[in-house]
């Protein structure tokens, strides 16, 4: 039996990216690609995996989707990729997803690789790129055991459709009993922006010295209708601003075409998530902050006379 | 807990772009101190025992001076060439093996992730061999009686959830901030109790640890390649500032 790469996501539309993506592996390893589906499904969402490539769509209505827990998501990937099951799983690297790629291959006794940027092939290997060294490097990696499971940043992948008619199939699980209790649930207090997708992004970090001053920042993002980001302290630590707001390995990973870096001395956990930017412009004092090293332009100064000035400028000059 | 190197001191390869690592200083990650800080308030507050566990390089035994110093009540380091290059399936295997052999415990807690690889299995491949409930992005814990309640850190939302020890729990830099451990407890650190431990004093054959067994092979690991332009303006602001907007706009990223 020909084995296959199994996709999974949180979300239909992490499904498709990962499909769009999976089925040019499989084409390049001669593989069978499926889409696992959990909860209750319609005709027409299954019908949507067919249009991204999924050759097979397993579908476990047994599993409700809204409580989905990582040990029953582990437990339902397992079940089908142990034995003749497909030997790749690929999800998304949600903290679900995260969570569940490390449970799923321990019960696999698979090779995983969590937080991969990108995915391809050498011969019949299958090599993952993901950070390393706190984000200082990028790691090649290729995942020898039989078995593999791999979780992948969102969003790595543009998803685009190519159909196919495939087949669906309902698969009956016995659903094993959850042994942590979710008591509450509630949304997190923010504002639920998106700025992974901001075209122009502003940060700001610790050179900022008072909550107030963030004013001035704001009139910036106004001028360029750029979006507000910030370092971890100045969510976490300082709760200036909400953390839906905040940058880097523990925050979100923007590539904005417009970058400007405001009193962020650039350590590694932030710039993670900025590295693919087009433009990283940055103000500073210090002239050896390590943001420099990953600028294209930056102001040596005070970022209190310098943003002002840069605000009154780009406004007459879009006038 | 795990040693990785200061990561704030890696130096780049000009031409390879390969990172420098030699000589590097040691240290505990963030995260694990954050969950050691943790198991050490739960004890100030309810009474526990609280042992550290980290499988490292012999420079392991300077390192867990500072842990115990923080306040934990005994060290169980695993310190073996043969460890070296293990992937995460190996060093969950050792990991099972020492606390085995540590013997009962209600809580195991770790960071989210380490500081430098920050893949996030050591929980899971734990949960997984000791067949233990597992909350994970733990941002905020309270134990009362023998329930502990935990705030999970989600994308969007925050879960509240309920579980028994034994349990493994991840926790994010959220949840506390790791107390500096004062000069007086560093001079005590080292009369705290340390085991040494090696693959043989668990029972762990060599060639199922390390570089042979490893299922993932490293293929490259260098910094991205950078090509940014690094224009820096100096000297007065009106004019820097004007130097800045030009430039700017014949990137087109202005209008």
């Amino acid at each position: 039996m020909s084995s296959g790469i199994l996709v999974s996501s949180e979300s239909d539309a992490g499904a498709y990216e990962l499909l769009t993506k999976g089925r040019s592996l499989a084409k390049q390893l001669n593989l069978e690609i499926l889409a696992l589906t959990v909860g209750k499904r319609n005709d027409k969402e299954i019908q949507s995996y067919f249009e991204y490539g999924a050759q097979r769509v397993l579908a476990i209505p047994s599993i409700d989707s809204a409580t989905l827990d990582a040990e029953t998501y582990a437990y339902a990937l397992s079940e089908i990729a142990k034995e003749n099951g497909p030997d790749i799983v690929l999800i998304t690297s949600t903290k679900l997803g995260k969570e569940t790629a490390g449970r799923a291959a321990q019960r696999l006794q698979a090779g995983c690789i969590t937080d991969g940027i990108g995915i391809g092939t050498k011969g019949s290997d299958l090599v993952v790129d993901r950070y390393a060294l706190g984000g200082n490097t990028i790691s090649s990696q290729i995942v020898k055991t039989k078995k593999k499971v791999i979780s992948i940043m969102p969003r790595t992948f543009e998803a685009e459709p190519e159909p196919v008619a495939g087949k669906v199939e309902a698969i009956d699980l016995k659903i094993l009993p959850k042994r942590v209790e979710v008591i509450e649930r509630r949304k997190k207090v923010g504002e639920s922006v998106s700025i992974e997708s901001a075209e122009n992004l502003v940060c700001v970090g610790q050179g900022i010295s008072k909550k107030e001053d963030l004013g001035m920042v704001n009139e910036l993002c106004a001028a360029l209708n750029a979006e507000l980001g910030c370092t971890r302290a100045l969510s976490s630590d300082y709760h200036w601003i909400s953390e839906d707001r905040m940058v880097g390995i523990s925050g979100k990973r923007c590539k904005p075409k417009l970058h400007i870096s405001i009193g962020v001395s650039g350590q590694i956990q932030h710039t993670v998530g900025i590295m693919t930017s087009k433009l990283i412009v940055a103000i500073n004092k210090d002239k050896e902050a390590p943001i420099y090293k990953i600028a294209d332009y930056g102001i040596v100064g005070d970022l209190y006379q310098v943003v002002p000035k840069l605000t009154e400028k780009i406004k007459n000059s879009s006038r | 807990m795990k040693q990785v190197v200061d990561l704030q001191q890696i130096r780049i390869k000009r031409d390879t772009r390969e990172p420098v690592l030699e000589g590097l200083p040691v240290l505990f990650g963030d995260m694990d101190k954050n969950a050691l800080e943790e198991a050490v308030r739960i004890k100030e507050k309810h009474g526990a025992k609280v042992t550290v566990l980290s499988v490292g390089s012999a420079k392991l035994k300077e390192t867990v001076l500072e842990a115990l110093a923080m306040g934990a009540d005994e060290a169980c380091i695993v310190v073996d060439p043969a460890c070296e290059g293990s992937d995460t399936a190996a060093l969950a295997l050792i990991l099972v093996e020492a606390i085995k052999k540590i013997g009962s415990h209600d809580l195991i807690l770790v960071g989210e992730g380490s500081a430098d690889d920050y893949s996030g299995q050591i929980g899971s491949r734990l949960a997984e061999i000791l067949d233990a409930p597992q909350i994970t992005f733990v941002r905020q814990l309270t134990v009362e009686g023998n329930i502990v309640t935990a705030v999970r850190d989600m994308e969007d939302a925050l879960q509240v959830v309920r579980a028994a020890p034994p349990l493994v729990i991840s926790v994010t830099s959220e949840i506390n901030k790791p107390r500096r451990a004062p000069l007086t407890q560093i001079l005590r650190a080292s009369r705290k109790p340390l085991n040494l431990w090696t693959l043989k004093d668990l029972g762990i054959a060599a060639d199922r640890v390390g570089f042979t067994s490893s299922g993932i092979q490293v293929v490259s690991n260098v910094a991205p390649e950078q090509e940014r332009k690094g224009v820096i303006f100096e000297g007065a602001v009106d004019e820097a500032v004007g130097k800045l907007v030009d430039a700017l706009r014949k990137e087109g990223v202005l209008q």
